[in-house]
């Protein structure tokens, strides 16, 4: 019996012992010599994986760096200005800050302003949607609901609000790195500069039909009337295709299209609330 | 291999064809045929009468397009389509019904066939032919192979495997000697290979009526062959297996196995063009749905850019147990979202469903039975082409054929857990196409 | 409706659904659970109730308590694992081994994995393996059929191939071992002494096309083929192929367990290589194992190889010779 004991711990501890060394040799044999400064930019890398700039990992965009002649062409979207000061220090690369940007939805398609008109009954994705017809509201421009970027987004930040039916970004989520914009068939997120405390102005509005057609099929389309480039004193507003865009690095936040807009397709954001405004509001809710 | 058996439902069978009377406007598509859509070649305010060119092709694989009524030109604007994307449509307000001079409207049987075959292939491409079984591909371009390309069979598909449709049907049983002389036609122009008018068993009265016709003509080399009940045996690649014994080999065309598939439609619309110099602005399609009422069940044979909303409204509006109207079989027809939307050449009928037959039910989990794969005429595995599809495994979806789809819907119709697996399918077919094409290019 | 539908094509559906399949399997196991139930009385039912309500309740408590998922026992896959289990339990089983069988089947086989589709082994099986390793005296109780057989008594409550595994051929010499009358006489478990009542439902399942045969036939033919060319050599040593074919969970697991759709290969080819893995496997364990049947242990080994069958063979491509 204790011989039995004994025989089985000295088999199975020299088996180990030799299958320790050939995992030793092998290793030893096979090492893949990597630039250890890969290790160093991934390390301070944030880790997400999401791909938002544009290469598969964390890991392929460290790589990718310490090849690159500059950074110019490599920003980690996620970390920011903070991660590629430190890249740059690690690579000793001088880098320029980018202005912090967000993900924007510009449709305001919302159940109460554009009508349904069918009902879709295929796979609730917006690309089989999209590219079986226009949708089921008379806009063939707008959001198609079906949260393909909400799926996309890796970092909790966009999520489908059941009372208008589009999608709602959370700016303290959002790190810009673009994914949704990239699942949206319809092209409506588009990742604009994030501005002073979050403040923004934007069309939120794609639709290209003439203005009769548009606002037919959506209360709050752009019509394309151009009356907020006419307002605007910074030349940031241009119309084409029936559709305003307000250009974020001419945009002073001024707010004069806002008011001018007929439709209320131009959305300010983030503005602290006038006085005035938070009374009657108090007053409605009474 | 493959194919699935839903219900026949050919419930307008009986109905003869009729025509449908000319409303006051038509809305003609630039875009009624596969490839590039057609350039207008006549202007607002400009007087045109039916058979008159109001397009001509835009690219080798396009097609001339006819105005189907006398009248003016209203407009040329982009317009809804079926999907409700917009393209662009020639408004065309109906003054009488006069026909361009040179055109044919007799409805004398022409049964000698010209000898010159160029001069036949330029009438069918000046007629603004396409093929009528559903893709809409510029039949003067079937006809024509590549040099060293031979064809040894013509296939005439009457299958007609699509549930409900009865059009091809309809006009098997009207105009059966049309299509025989329509078949010879090609048949010559295809240097003499034999031709083969393939019926599906269901459809003896056919099967019979175009036999006689066959015999009565005379013409060598022309028979008729009785094919298996099963979709989609109609499928142009299903259909050369099953009268020749022969595959298309994966990303080749049917001239590769030497042969060529036409509708027996397009047959008709060879007739017409070739020995009546009749340009293609009319076809037949089917107004039917179960439990639709039998006045309501129709065969028409209508001009092209008539609104479907007229077409419905003419055969006696929506019907109460409509939950979904299909443009095309209930197996691989387009759903209708905007009605306002125009026939095409290639529509075949205004299908109406009930919410009931047609409304998606939850799915639930794969229960790995394997029926999509059964069923698959292509011999794919939907059910791991739908996993791979929803990992974006693009590398393993092409391995595994997904860009041999032929997108007939067996797979979802078959699956007992209601998964969508085509839905996701095809999206991941259009992707792997896109990549291997931009392979082709860098080659 | 004042708001079509409109959704990618096909616009129609088959009228066969995940529960429809399960029904079918249900109908078709029925005439085996009437003869057991006749043979046997009131404890074959008392089992076969308790079996398959514990199924179904454990399934429903998962889905709603720990998944946290809508429940899937309507699709009736439950009740299939509870009737198979039942049937290939004693029924002088005592009522709490149905109910630890239930939970080794779904708690343990089936729902861990994630539920129906998702698991790797046949969940009554599992839980058949389970329990004749646990309880391995209540499992081999066969007693047999009351009133029906007239086995001498020191051998009553052992099975053909039990009595076979112990003594050999000249042990199941007194049964009338190479004569007919062998086979009226067969003790077992419930699902192993109807082989007409459980072809007649294979049968069924052939022409309602809920299963293919290539699976049972491939096992059939296997364990024909083997035990034939076993017996031809030494027919004193090995049982031969009518004796194999008929005897233990033979028919029971090939035609009902070794094609549960969800461990079994898909394809044709991998199918017949499934099953003659499986008819190889239980008459090495017959002939040469310690253990009286193999049909269980041979199915789970072969469950296990499925996914890299179904990796390897794969439907024949058109146009891809």
């Amino acid at each position: 019996m204790t011989s039995t004991i004994i025989w089985t711990i000295v088999v199975l501890a020299g088996l180990g012992l030799l299958l320790a060394l050939v995992l030793f040799f092998v290793a030893r044999k096979f090492k893949v010599e990597e630039d250890p400064r890969i290790d160093e930019v991934e390390k301070v890398m944030p880790g997400a994986n999401c791909g938002g700039c544009g290469f598969a990992g964390c890991r392929a965009f460290a790589d990718a760096a310490v090849k690159a002649p500059n950074l110019d062409n490599n920003f980690c979207p996620v970390g920011g200005n903070e991660v590629m000061k430190k890249v740059a220090a690690i690579l000793g690369y001088e880098i320029a800050e980018k202005v912090p940007q967000v993900a924007v939805v510009r449709c305001n398609g919302s159940c109460a302003n554009r009508p349904v008109v069918n009902e879709y009954d295929g796979l609730q994705s917006c690309r089989v949607k999209a590219a079986l017809y226009s949708g089921d509201t008379g806009c063939p421009y707008g959001c198609l609901g079906c949260g393909d970027c909400v799926a996309a987004c890796q970092f909790g930040a966009i999520s489908m609000d059941p009372q208008t039916g589009l999608p709602a970004v959370d700016d303290s989520k959002c790190t810009a790195c673009g994914a949704c914009a990239k699942a949206c068939p319809k092209h409506i997120i588009e990742l604009r500069n994030k501005g002073p405390r979050s403040m923004r102005v934007f069309v939120s509005c794609v639709n290209k039909d003439k203005g009769a057609v548009a606002r037919k099929a959506c209360m709050a389309a752009c019509i394309g009337c151009g009356k907020c480039a006419k307002v605007c004193p910074h030349e940031a507003i241009t119309v084409a295709d029936n559709v305003a865009y307000i250009d974020f690095t001419k945009c002073k936040l001024c707010k004069k299209c806002v008011a001018e807009c007929p439709t209320g397709a131009i959305h300010a954001v983030n503005f602290p609330v006038l006085p005035k405004k938070t009374e009657t509001k108090e007053a409605s809710n009474e | 291999m493959g194919g699935v058996h839903p219900d026949d439902n050919k419930i307008a069978r009986e109905c003869p064809i009729e025509v449908l009377p000319l409303p006051d406007t038509v809305y003609v598509s630039m875009a009624q045929h596969l490839g590039a859509p057609a350039k207008p070649v006549v202007a607002v305010g400009d007087s045109v009468k039916a058979g008159q060119v109001i397009a001509e092709p835009a690219g080798f694989i396009s097609a001339f397009v006819h105005s189907p009524v006398s009248g003016t030109v209203k407009s040329i604007a982009p317009r809804k389509d079926l999907a409700g994307n917009p393209q662009i449509h020639v408004e065309i307000k109906v003054e009488g019904d006069e026909w361009a001079e040179g055109i044919d409207l007799s409805k004398d049987l022409v049964t000698s066939i010209p000898d010159d075959r160029n001069a036949m292939l330029d009438r069918i491409k000046a007629c603004g032919v396409v093929g009528l079984g559903g893709a809409t591909f510029p039949t003067h371009v079937k006809l024509n192979p590549a040099p060293g390309k031979v064809a040894e069979c013509l296939i005439i598909n009457g299958a007609e495997c699509e549930p409900f449709l009865t059009s091809d049907y309809r006009v098997m049983l009207e105009r059966p000697k049309e299509i025989v002389v329509g078949a010879a036609i090609m048949q010559k122009i295809l240097g003499g290979c034999r031709c083969v008018i393939a019926i599906e068993e269901n459809k003896p009265q056919a099967v019979k009526v175009m036999s006689e016709a066959v015999s009565s003509l005379g013409y060598a080399g022309i028979k008729v062959s009785v094919l298996k009940k099963k979709y989609p045996q109609g499928g142009e690649k299903q259909l050369i297996d099953a009268v020749m014994k022969r595959q298309v080999k994966s990303g080749g065309l049917p001239i590769d196995a030497g042969a060529v598939v036409q509708n027996v439609s397009t047959a008709l619309a060879v007739y017409e063009a070739v020995q009546k110099n009749r340009p293609l602005v009319t076809n037949v399609l089917t107004v039917t749905g179960e439990n639709v009422p039998a006045n309501m069940q129709h065969n028409y044979l209508f001009r092209i850019g008539i609104p479907l909303s007229f077409i419905i409204d003419h055969a006696g509006g929506i019907p109460e147990i409509a939950g979904k109207i299909v443009s095309g079989g209930p197996m691989m027809g387009k759903a209708v979202s905007n009605i306002e939307a125009t026939t095409v050449k290639g529509s075949s009928s205004v299908l109406y469903l009930s919410e009931e037959m047609t409304r998606r039910k939850e799915a639930s989990q794969c229960i790995r039975c394997g029926r999509c794969a059964d069923a698959c005429p292509m011999g794919l595995e939907p059910f791991l082409l739908n996993r791979l599809a929803k990992a974006d495994d693009m590398a393993a979806l092409e391995e595994n054929a997904v860009q041999d789809c032929i997108e007939c819907g067996c797979c979802l119709y078959s699956c007992p857990a209601n998964i969508p697996l085509l839905d996701r399918i095809r999206i991941a077919k259009g992707q792997v196409m896109g990549i291997i094409k931009s392979r082709n290019i860098k080659k | 409706m004042d708001k079509m539908l409109v959704s990618p094509s096909p616009h129609i559906h088959t009228r066969t659904s995940t529960a429809s399949l399960m029904r079918d399997v249900i109908i078709a196991l029925m005439p085996a659970v009437i003869v057991s139930v006749v043979f046997y009385g009131w404890s074959e039912l008392l089992i076969l109730a308790v079996s398959v309500v514990s199924c179904v309740l454990l399934e429903w408590a998962i889905t709603k308590y720990l998944l946290h998922r809508p429940s899937t026992i309507s699709d009736l896959s439950a009740v299939v694992t509870g009737l198979l289990l039942a049937m290939n339990l004693p029924s002088t089983a005592p009522w709490w081994v149905a109910v630890t069988g239930a939970v080794i089947a779904i708690g343990v086989a089936k729902m861990t994995f994630g539920g129906i589709g998702q698991n790797v082994f046949n969940p009554a099986i599992t839980a058949r393996v389970f329990l004749l390793i646990s309880f391995p005296a209540i499992m081999t109780d066969w007693t047999a059929a009351p009133g029906f057989v007239d086995f001498p008594d020191a051998i009553s409550g052992s099975t053909l191939l039990g009595v076979y595994s112990e003594g050999g051929i000249d042990a199941l010499m007194p049964f009338g071992y190479g004569t007919g009358r062998l086979y009226q006489d067969i003790g077992g478990s419930a699902g192993e002494i109807s082989c007409i009542a459980l072809l007649a439902g294979f049968v069924y399942l052939l022409v309602r096309k809920v299963v293919k045969p290539w699976i049972t036939l491939s096992i059939f033919g296997t364990v024909a083929l083997i035990s034939f060319i076993f017996n031809m050599a030494d027919p004193a040593v090995y049982t031969g192929p009518v004796f194999n074919l008929l005897t233990g969970g033979m028919i029971l697991g090939a035609c009902f367990m070794a094609t549960d759709y969800v461990t079994s290969p898909m394809s044709t080819a991998g199918g017949i290589i499934y099953g003659v893995g499986i008819g190889f496997i239980v008459m090495m364990i017959r002939y040469f194992g310690a253990y009286p049947e193999g049909m269980s242990f041979a199915i789970l080994l072969m469950n296990m190889v499925v996914p890299l069958i179904n990796r390897k063979f794969h439907q024949k491509k058109y146009g891809r010779a």
